[in-house]
């Protein structure tokens, strides 16, 4: 019988150790979190909101598609990334194209060819961020380059001169962190915000 | 350009973890030797049965790992089961019986490996109830069971190795949940979020809808990369804006990852009473980290394969904010220690960069590796090389003043040759098997030709060394998968752990045998080469023909 015990033992105890891991580790760490995060940093908390006249477009962190309800690309708006996702926020995914992947090799091309059109650029100078899906298919950044490509289709076809639209670009080149962490990158929710205001 | 980025970049991660090395590992150590119990900790005792004065012997403290274990993949697997009944789970059904058993083992095993996606998959409550805690306790196992294993290095002729419940708690509540309050707090700083709004829908500029998710993310971001669980709360993991939003909540995730895996050399070394010991496991950790860092973002930057070339860059995967530097540091400390997490598609790497990440986790997690994880792994390469120099010289081999006998060698032999096993046999039976065969490659494999068998090999290497990380593009909710990684991730955790406390319990009966002119120095340079030598050798030779069969053809087409 002692040994019987002796065999038991380490499981009741196990059982009695995950309740109570749960309930500290599980629910009160989590919510004391929660707390904390909704007093002392609330925006963050909440998605990073952005806001225009008080009413919700988006999360300065979570990139959009600037389509039309067929999904074509709508030449007065800054565009985003290619997304694997369709930047479906309740979906995050990568391609997950490896090199040598016939489908990735004809997305590139179609991608190239598409953008070389409506940009009216070379296909060699098209940036790499514009041509390949992000990791998330949320990206909600573009490089520089990219930005400063579509400046003149965005002039065009909201009859705004180019200067003004490059000057709004400019406006809205992060840097690096402290200078060497990641990449430039551009926020395209918030310049098309901008876009948005200059045009009114 | 992108290289003076890396080393920028890499030389203040190694500043920030040298400024916490002794702090940490001082701690750390301070704690498993302290015979103080806090007074909540005596609460805690009581509650559940455990008289913390008692030793164990390395069996009972077995007993005690597998039996915690065996528990947490019951509730685990029972919340999973249960979710539909459950509050705050956002309308999702419960979670099939396949897949439950998979993430049950999964996230108890610190694999952290998802079959699933989480937002679709997952409620709230099972992923803080359920899988959080399991990111606590199962890094609280990794860390006992190191500290067993060096406390048979430091012990003299006793049976007993400590006492698994004090160890675990200690682990838990006084190493891991006080950084997982603070880091989670900057986390939010930098943009991560905690809520429990679920998914809101916003009407965008163009007047279409946009969906924003929600959840307790911050909270579970850090205890996911400090316990280097790796389990992400959104499907794309660390890549996800809501888990890693700029550039320096990266390199402070980075940090977090590495700070604990790091610091224990030095806690060992305190523990075995010299520091020494703890600089040379150290400096062989860093040097294979450095290596590896340095090829795979070779390999990112020079962009090989005919899609990357036409694209102009190796951006597939990869977040504009990171761009290639801060992803590959990522990349190699998540694979490198047993996290998984990633902030860039892996199966979208060039081929060989893709090796790379294939190949840290080949090293068998060691370089600094998962939290205690690491350390007992790298302690038993130690062994082995202290052995191999023995034989070089025909001595009986010491480490630390203990005799290595047939007895450990034996042990530390079986534990080097497990991982390998699991891994070669589950990607040969993929293949070798017809029916499974055709499942493999007809539902799971997501690219074509070599990269596809890429994507199973690399499976069961995440499974089988409780890593976690995927070429994300195979389809592991099968049948198949669920099982077959399920099995691999629960020997791959728990047979080796059975040869180490084997192997630390016969450890800690040997006296001590004092040092002489003829005993091998194992804190100078010339020991750390022949360790870092010696794990080279041991991965090359097991793994050099299946990297073959995939990566290495692939890249060098």
């Amino acid at each position: 019988m002692a040994t019987n015990r002796g065999f038991a033992r380490p499981y009741w105890v196990a059982i009695r150790y995950m309740i109570v891991a749960t309930v500290v580790l599980g629910i009160a760490y989590p919510v004391a979190i929660l707390g904390i995060g909704q007093l002392a940093l609330p925006a963050q908390a909440n998605g990073s909101i952005v806001t225009v006249d008080g009413a919700p477009v988006g999360s300065s962190l979570i990139g959009q598609s600037f389509t039309d309800a067929d999904g074509a690309a709508l030449p007065e708006w800054f565009q985003s990334r290619p997304s694997a996702a369709g930047y479906d926020g309740a979906a995050s995914v990568g391609s997950n194209y490896g090199s040598e992947n016939p489908d990735f090799i004809a997305e590139i091309e179609a991608r190239k060819a598409a953008i070389a059109e409506s940009d009216g650029v070379a296909e060699g100078d098209i940036p790499v961020d514009a041509l390949t899906t992000s990791g998330s298919g949320l990206d909600p950044h573009i490089s520089p380059e990219y930005a400063y490509e579509q400046v003149s289709r965005i002039a065009d076809a909201r009859g705004l001169d180019e200067a003004s639209v490059r000057q709004l670009v400019d406006a809205f080149v992060q840097g690096r962190d402290l200078g060497y962490l990641g990449e430039p990158t551009v926020n395209v929710l918030q310049l098309n915000v901008a876009l948005s205001q200059l045009v009114r | 350009m992108e290289a003076w980025l890396l080393i920028a970049q890499l030389a203040t991660l190694a500043i920030i973890l040298a400024v916490i090395y002794r702090p940490l590992g001082d701690y750390i150590a301070y704690t498993f030797t302290s015979s103080k119990d806090l007074k909540v900790e005596r609460g805690l005792y009581r509650v559940v049965g455990v008289d913390p004065t008692r030793e164990q012997t390395w069996g009972a403290y077995l007993r005690g790992v597998l039996a915690f274990s065996l528990i947490g993949v019951l509730f685990v697997y029972a919340l999973q089961r249960l979710q539909e009944v459950l509050p705050y789970s956002l309308g999702l059904p419960a979670v099939p019986e396949g897949l439950s058993f998979n993430t049950a083992v999964s996230f108890v095993t610190n694999t952290n490996w998802q079959s699933y996606s989480p937002e679709v998959t997952m409620g709230y409550t099972v992923q803080i109830a359920g899988l959080a805690v399991q990111n606590f306790v199962s890094a609280g196992v990794g860390i006992a069971v190191a500290v067993a294993l060096i406390r048979g290095f430091s012990r003299r002729s006793t049976g007993t190795l400590g006492n698994f419940w004090v160890d675990l708690t200690r682990a838990t509540f006084r190493i891991l949940l006080p950084l997982a309050v603070i880091t989670s707090i900057v986390l939010i700083a930098g943009g991560v979020i905690q809520n429990f709004s679920g998914f809101t829908e916003v009407t965008t500029l163009t007047g279409g809808t946009a969906t924003v998710p929600g959840g307790p993310v911050a909270s579970q971001e850090a205890i996911k990369l400090l316990g280097t669980n790796g389990g992400g709360f959104f499907n794309v993991n660390s890549a996800h804006p809501f888990e890693n939003p700029t550039p320096w909540t990266n390199l402070f995730e980075i940090v977090l990852m590495l700070a604990i895996p790091f610091s224990l050399p030095r806690a060992f070394g305190k523990m075995v009473g010299d520091n020494r010991q703890g600089y040379a496991i150290l400096a062989a950790m860093g040097t294979l980290f450095v290596v590896s860092l340095a090829a795979l973002t070779t390999f990112e930057i020079m962009g090989s394969g005919t899609g990357t070339q036409l694209a102009g860059g190796a951006m597939e995967g990869k977040e504009q904010r990171f761009g290639i530097a801060a992803s590959t540091l990522f990349a190699t400390t998540s694979t490198i220690t047993s996290t998984g997490a990633v902030n860039s598609m892996h199966d979208s790497f060039t081929s060989l960069g893709g090796m790379m990440t294939l190949f840290n986790m080949m090293l068998g997690e060691i370089a600094p590796g998962g939290v205690g994880s690491g350390l007992y792994g790298m302690l038993i390469i130690a062994i082995i090389t202290v052995f191999i120099a023995g034989l070089l010289v025909g001595r009986t081999p010491e480490y630390l003043g203990k005799k290595l006998g047939p007895r450990e060698i034996k042990l530390a032999s079986l534990y080097i040759l497990t991982t390998p096993t699991i891994v070669l046999v589950g990607t040969a039976l993929s293949f070798a098997i017809p029916a499974i065969r055709e499942d493999v490659e007809g539902t799971s494999i997501w690219n074509p030709g070599l990269h596809g068998f890429t994507e199973v090999l690399y499976a069961f290497t995440s499974a089988s060394n409780n890593n976690g990380s995927a070429f994300a593009g195979i389809t592991a909710n099968t049948p198949w998968f669920n099982t077959a990684l399920g099995v691999a991730m629960l020997l791959g955790r728990f047979i080796p752990i059975v040869f180490v406390l084997a192997l630390a319990g016969s450890l800690a009966a040997q006296g001590k045998v004092p040092v002489t002119a003829g005993t091998l120095p194992t804190h100078r340079p010339q020991f750390v080469g022949l360790l870092v030598g010696v794990v080279l050798i041991v991965v090359a030779l097991t793994y050099f023909p299946v990297l073959a069969l995939g990566p290495l053809a692939e890249g060098l087409q």
